[in-house]
């Protein structure tokens, strides 16, 4: 029996804010505060604020951290310099992604490891397994932090006043010990919407009170709430995974177009290394595409996708899309497909609905 | 929750209204609520011959799409065009402008569930 579903320090803001709200990965966690296509549009064009407390905090620390790290994970964090993130993923020998993670380095020999709520454990049970021999310590930590995200053009605005952090300073994938109405936190410019943001991790005690501190120095700038369901179209417009979706333990980094985590070229074995090596030389098996409909049923986890009527891949994550106005897809289809020819489809419920292959992400910012 | 006293309802979550032999079908809002943003819906066909309990069309909203089911015996007679260019109006009216289909009924209509077991319903599932 699955124990009862654990509650984010901000359940009371969310009742009183009228989420609805949803079991996910053994979480309590809103959906959605109303419209979720409003939600998203906010994130676009204002600034949304997410409660991200089910995601998992694991302390590395210890003269070895860093090279326990490199050995790890597929990433070279010894090389990440003293208040910079990095993007990776942490996989079993045969190259398998268990899960993708983003690590901050707090101090020389202190690392951060933020997980995905679903995959925390392994991630735990993979790292205090590999750490034997090293001289570092992994700790989990993830009753310790609650996290919010405020994420949209308006967020440094949002969060200006509130913090004693030069924003400017604060470059993408950097994370500092900052305040935050007057709380201490890990001030982070990180996100998974595709839009400037901040990701703050403060003591749950903290937690409502930041959130509070947020929400009123966004309501002149059209700050909204906003739940997973909006996160997740708001990661698929940009060409983000999502594990259990673009990433599992049956493929590696490689077949979801993230070879580039991947560090070879980092001295040293690390888990995965020899199945990872063999696979960038020989290839990825599969590729991931993006698709956009041209109709208006819309692909989900699981279609199947078709080239000139035949089966050539898997849909792994669809949704309408609210920014572009279409159904949007990203697929993993067989690495010997023809990409420059053909008319591609998705059986959407027994029916096939044309397609465009078109270039991921779907959205960007920068464009 | 609103569930209308004058209107019969399903286990699929959709009302239905009878006047002159015609019913008029859509989804309650505690359907629409549960769905959330409905993105499109795609009725039966006008001259389609629908059967009680057949699936004859589809709701999709952002997260997951819906079948919809025939709540009677007859042939479809009208569709809501309106709901279909603009699907907001399902979440937004769902008891009004939001209706989706009508049929001539071929017969009685089946056993529907009253209001007062429509909400028993929808508090065992909530």
């Amino acid at each position: 029996m699955p124990a009862d579903p654990r509650t984010t320090p901000l359940h009371e803001v969310h009742k009183r804010l009228g989420a609805n709200l949803v079991d996910f990965a053994g979480w309590v966690m809103p959906l959605r505060y109303g419209s979720e296509t409003t939600e998203h549009q906010a994130v676009r064009e204002t600034a949304g604020l997410f409660d991200l407390s089910h995601m998992g905090e694991i302390h590395v620390a210890g003269p070895q951290a860093a090279e326990f790290l490199d050995y790890a994970l597929v990433g070279y964090l010894s090389k990440v310099t003293v208040g910079r993130a990095r993007y990776t993923m942490i996989t079993d020998a045969d190259g398998g992604v268990l899960d993708d993670i983003i690590v901050y380095r707090l101090a020389e020999d202190d690392y951060l490891v933020v997980a995905n709520a679903a995959n925390s454990s392994t991630v735990l049970a993979a790292l205090a397994d590999r750490v034997t021999g090293f001289e570092a310590t992994v700790e989990d930590r993830s009753a310790d932090y609650a996290l919010i995200a405020v994420q949209g053009p308006k967020a440094v605005d949002i969060l200006a006043p509130l913090t004693d952090a030069d924003l400017a300073a604060i470059k993408y994938y950097a994370g500092y010990s900052h305040t935050v109405a007057g709380c201490a936190v890990l001030l982070a410019r990180t996100g998974y919407t595709g839009e400037d943001g901040f990701e703050i991790f403060a003591d749950p005690g903290d937690a409502a009170r930041v959130w509070e501190a947020l929400t009123e120095s966004g309501a002149a700038h059209g700050l909204r709430p906003a739940g997973l369901s909006a996160r997740d179209t708001l990661r698929l417009e940009a060409g983000m995974p999502l594990y259990g979706n673009e990433l599992s333990t049956d493929i590696t980094p490689f077949e979801a177009g993230l070879g580039r985590v991947v560090k070879l070229e980092k001295p040293g074995d690390f888990v995965g290394r020899a199945a990872l090596a063999a696979r960038a030389e020989s290839g990825p098996r599969r590729v991931l595409v993006g698709l956009r409909g041209r109709g208006r049923r819309v692909p989900r986890q699981g279609h199947t996708v078709l080239r000139d009527g035949v089966p050539v891949g898997t849909v792994t994550s669809g949704a309408p899309s609210p920014t572009l106005g279409a159904p949007i897809a990203m697929a993993s289809v067989d690495a010997a497909t023809d990409l420059t020819s053909g008319a591609f489809a998705v059986d959407v419920r027994g029916r096939a609905e044309d397609a465009d292959l078109v270039e991921l992400p779907f959205y960007d910012r920068n464009r | 929750m609103s569930v209308p006293a004058e209107l019969g309802y399903t286990n699929e979550h959709e009302w239905v209204a009878v006047a002159d032999g015609v019913a008029t079908v859509g989804i309650t809002s505690y359907a629409a609520e549960a769905l959330g943003d409905i993105v499109y819906v795609e009725p039966p066909e006008v001259g389609a011959t629908l059967t009680a309990g057949d699936t004859c069309g589809e709701v999709e909203s952002t997260k997951s799409v819906s079948d919809l089911y025939s709540p009677v015996d007859g042939e479809v007679v009208d569709v809501n065009r309106a709901a279909v260019d603009e699907p907001e109006v399902i979440g937004s009216d769902p008891f009004g402008q939001g209706w989706l289909f009508k049929v001539e009924l071929s017969g009685d209509p089946a056993d529907l569930l009253t209001p007062e077991q429509y909400t028993t319903l929808t508090e065992g599932e909530g």
